[in-house]
């Protein structure tokens, strides 16, 4: 069966070993297709909310703050002002006469009553297209208040996601450099890239401080305020996931001097690898001596209970469609660790390295697609008879409809999948999904049978 | 305690939003325009919109959404977004083949000024429509009103692109159900056919947002009210639109454009919006209300009476779209309960009046606030405490905070299932309502009863 795809999206879909890889991405959308994929404010969203201990403040009509409103389980352990719904709400008049006031008097007033640490004023297309000086209004309240308030060009119509994290990150890199960085360790790093869902962070955390090395910001999950102002004392950035904050890295390695390691946390090989890595770049053989004890140590508990879900599940066939590729390469050597075979990769928002590298990793006959929408995934599930998909909140009902596994590597995951321990909850997962009971009366495998 | 920053005090807020109980016009527009037979609804503004449209509808009914956008950039934000959504007309007709698109705008199409109808038949006359298929659309910018605003402006765009009159006045009623789950169209439909009543309902979203494991994907599921059915609306002999805010225009619109009658009613939830409900009908069509229905009542009654004693004095808040919370508000009165704190996020001032008036023997204080947010909601109940909460999902934040019993109702509700199939209206729904606002307060009397008074028999 041949897909249904649009005559201009063919140069974005690719089945490797049928000719030369190059597949188009990084394209916008097109008019009228059913995209999966979302705006600049949704990605300077995700990355900032977490830091629980500023203020978010959506300056726009109330939809765009009310679909934010606490989407993503980014735990904090302490303050959670982050998980409230700050919006200016603005009316017919407001787009008329302009909203600085309005966003001034909204400002002044959650400031008093919540004293934040820092405010985030996130702009929205409607306040682009008014053009409400943000930045002016974010300097008034900030000398009035006395913390910075920073504004976030985040209007959803300058690009994609991925606009939103370097807006984001333009954000972010305003409070770095501001805090006191006496008494930081040698051996310190900064966590980018991890938003702490299902208390992920946690888990990375505790391994860096198992190698003897102090983390002095999490970027962003469970992030504080201050941590942040004083993260350009650290030594090192690790940058996780392939767009959200590589940019904050990069600006902190061209003003402080901080350099960057890219590092996964998800599977067995990228956590390894990763916490080798690091250890490698502070060139501490003791260090290294920690990690590699520690790597042991924990595949020793991993690797007897891997092979019980990996003899279950060899053969089976995995579709894997998320917003960046970089998860993508992780999911894809996790699927292999499990003996399962990947038969359809994809990202919302990948480069051209990105799926050359996925195009590197994957198998003869795998699809890698850029942009789908879910005429394509579906026909590309059905063709390929898989048996789990692992999306995000818009692919798990068209997985189901089918009668597919599903697996939420987004949003929300409701286990930790970081670390080691968290390739355990991700084969249980996929485990409970594919091998459940649930699927010998959906119509696809009664029709096998017959 | 997530809400420990909401101080008892209130102070006016004329700048802020805090935990809205409202949301977005499109939003409202996506889900009518879902109860179209093969109609993709379609977002003309940029991707982040439509992407939270689909998202939230999606969390809601955990089906597949479909809809398209056409992914504005700066571009055509500063030049308009015709070319774009021309090009969104001519893919979406050649590739997903609907009969139906359904556009509507977003604050920014608004802002920017794009004239719809006018972009609408320039693609005619491109020939970008192909014989047949149709486009219609409603303006929803989201700076008026909130996602009740956005659905009656798409009931009302259905009308006025679909309805025509053939000259005769077929013996046939229009029902137009208001912003409601899936499942409670499908017990419309049923109280309509048990009555005899031959109908057409617009929207119709049964069968389309609760539908069957199929192990197929349907872009456009066999649910839905087709072209051809909303055509002959306008030579019905009359329209009964459910739900003032979110059926009233179309209904209007159907009697000046057709000349088709209407009578405009509350919601049918609970004992007396559902009487009136079907004896309007009745009236209408004709017909003489069958046994079956008088059973159903009757059955609701027997349960409003067998336990009125454990719904006496129970002070409950409420939040949701006005529609919903005038009938409900009623049912709450009609059955003992005080219901003292209402908020809806959706401005209006007749909504506070109504609302007043239904409550005006309450013997407690009542306050009530349109274009109000759950923070305030908060508040009240802070200083004047109340045993049930009824709304949706973001109402398990204070009901966590302040230990209420939460009963779900409304829209969105992002953490059970039922919603879409177990109908709140009608006689039926009434008896499930009774059911949920039962099962809250008795599993919280049984929790904190003292062992000497835990009841066995309640
Ligand atoms: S811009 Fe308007 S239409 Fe878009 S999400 Fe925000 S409020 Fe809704
Ligand atoms: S208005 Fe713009 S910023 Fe808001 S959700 Fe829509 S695209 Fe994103």
């Amino acid at each position: 069966m041949e897909p249904v795809i649009f005559e201009e999206r063919q140069t974005q879909i690719h089945r490797k070993g049928t000719q030369p890889f190059d597949l188009a991405c990084n394209k916008d959308s097109l008019a009228g297709a059913v995209s999966q994929r979302a705006c600049v404010f949704c990605g300077s969203r995700v990355v900032l909310y977490p830091i629980a201990d500023a203020l978010h403040l959506v300056h726009g009509p109330i939809g765009c703050a009310a679909y934010t409103w606490d989407i993503r389980g980014a735990l904090s352990s302490g303050p959670e002002l982050h998980r409230l719904s700050f919006s200016t709400d603005l009316q017919e008049r407001d787009v008329i006469f302009g909203g600085e006031k309005k966003l001034y008097r909204a400002l002044m007033e959650l400031i008093e009553r919540h004293s934040p640490k820092a405010a985030f004023v996130y702009s929205t297309c409607i306040v682009g297209l008014i053009g409400d000086d943000l930045e002016g209004v974010c300097k008034k309240v900030s000398k009035k208040k006395g913390i910075p308030v920073l504004p976030v060009q985040s209007e959803g119509f300058k690009g994609n996601k991925r606009a939103g994290y370097h807006a984001a990150c333009q954000a972010m890199f305003r409070l770095v450099g501001a805090g006191d960085t006496t008494g930081i360790s040698k051996k310190s790093l900064n966590i980018l890239g991890d938003f702490n869902l299902a208390g992920e962070i946690w888990i990375i955390r505790e391994y860096f401080k198992r190698m003897g090395i102090e983390v002095v910001a999490n970027i962003t999950g469970d992030g504080r305020v201050d941590d942040l102002r004083r993260a350009h004392g650290a030594a090192l950035n690790v940058v996780q996931c392939s767009g959200a904050t590589m940019d904050l890295a990069l600006m902190m390695e061209e003003v402080y001097g901080i350099p960057h390691l890219r590092v996964s946390y998800f599977g067995v090989e990228g956590m390894a690898e990763s916490l080798y890595s690091v250890a490698r770049f502070f060139d501490d053989p003791e260090m290294m001596a920690r990690t590699r004890e520690l790597v042991r140590e924990e595949l020793a508990e991993l690797y007897p209970r891997l092979q019980e879900f990996r003899r279950a599940l060899t053969g089976k066939k995995a579709a894997i469609y998320v917003g960046g590729a970089f998860k993508a390469f992780s999911l894809v050597k996790a699927f292999r660790l499990l003996g399962m075979e990947v038969v359809l990769v994809g990202s919302q928002t990948g480069t051209p390295a990105d799926y050359q590298e996925l195009h590197d990793i994957t198998d003869e006959g795998t699809i890698i697609v850029d942009d789908s929408n879910p005429l394509e995934l579906s026909s590309f599930l059905k063709e390929k008879d898989v048996d789990i998909f692992v999306g995000g909140v818009k692919e798990r009902p068209i997985a189901y409809k089918l009668g597919v596994g599903f697996c939420d590597h987004n949003h929300e995951r409701k286990e930790a999948l970081e670390g080691f321990v968290g390739m355990l909850n991700f084969a249980q997962e996929v485990y409970n999904t594919v091998m459940s009971p649930v699927w010998q009366f959906v119509p696809r495998k009664v029709r096998k049978a017959a | 305690m997530l809400l420990r920053h909401t101080p008892k005090e209130i102070t006016e807020r004329s700048a802020l939003t805090i935990n809205p109980a409202k949301t977005c016009q499109p939003i409202g527009a996506m889900y009518a325009a879902l109860g179209i037979h093969s109609c993709l609804p379609h977002s003309h503004g940029s991707q982040g919109c439509y992407a939270y449209h689909r998202s939230t509808l999606t969390r809601h009914y955990k089906e597949p959404v479909m809809a398209a956008t056409s992914s504005f950039t700066e571009g055509a934000s500063v030049f308009g977004g015709q070319a774009n959504l021309i090009q969104a007309i001519n893919n979406i007709f050649t590739v997903y083949e609907p009969e139906v698109i359904a556009v509507h705008t977003t604050c920014l199409s608004e802002t920017i000024g794009d004239d719809i109808p006018q972009i609408i038949a320039k693609a005619r006359d491109e020939g970008k429509i192909p014989p047949g298929r149709h486009v219609i659309h409603a303006n929803t910018p989201s700076y008026v009103g909130s996602h009740v605003t956005g659905f009656a402006n798409m009931v009302k765009g259905m009308v006025d692109y679909l309805a025509q009159s053939n000259g005769h006045k077929e013996s046939r009623v229009n029902i137009i159900p208001g912003y409601v789950e899936p499942g409670d169209m499908e017990e419309i439909k049923r109280l309509a056919g048990e009555l005899g009543v031959p109908h057409i309902m617009f929207p119709d979203t049964s069968n389309v947002l609760n539908g069957p494991q199929t192990g197929r994907y349907h872009m456009f599921p066999p649910g839905g009210v087709t072209v051809e059915e909303l055509t002959r609306t306008g030579s019905s002999m009359g329209t009964v639109a459910l739900g003032t805010l979110a059926s009233g225009p179309a209904a209007r619109a159907l009697d000046t454009k057709c000349k088709v009658p209407c009578e405009i009613l509350d919601l049918p939830i609970g004992l007396q919006a559902t009487d009136i409900f079907i004896d309007t009908l009745r009236q209408i069509a004709g017909v003489t209300v069958p046994e079956s229905i008088n059973i159903e009542r009757g059955r609701l009654l027997d349960v409003i009476t067998d336990m009125h004693q454990y719904f006496f004095g129970r002070k409950v808040a409420l939040a949701g779209d006005p529609d919903q919370l005038i009938s409900l508000t009623q049912f709450l009165v009609d059955i003992d309960m005080w219901p003292i704190h209402i908020v809806t996020g959706t401005p209006g001032k007749k909504f506070e009046k109504k609302i007043l008036e239904i409550t005006k023997d309450v013997p407690h204080p009542v306050n009530v606030k349109s274009g109000g947010d759950m923070f305030l909601l908060h508040q009240w109940l802070r200083s004047d405490p109340v045993d049930l909460l009824m709304g949706n999902t973001y109402l398990k934040y204070i009901a966590r905070d302040e230990d209420i019993p939460l009963v779900r109702f409304g829209f969105p509700i992002l953490d059970r299932i039922g919603h879409s199939y177990f109908p709140t209206v009608g006689y039926r729904g009434g008896l499930r309502l009774l059911e949920k606002i039962l099962d809250a307060l008795m599993d919280r009397q049984d929790r904190d009863a003292p062992e000497e008074s835990f009841e066995l028999v309640m």
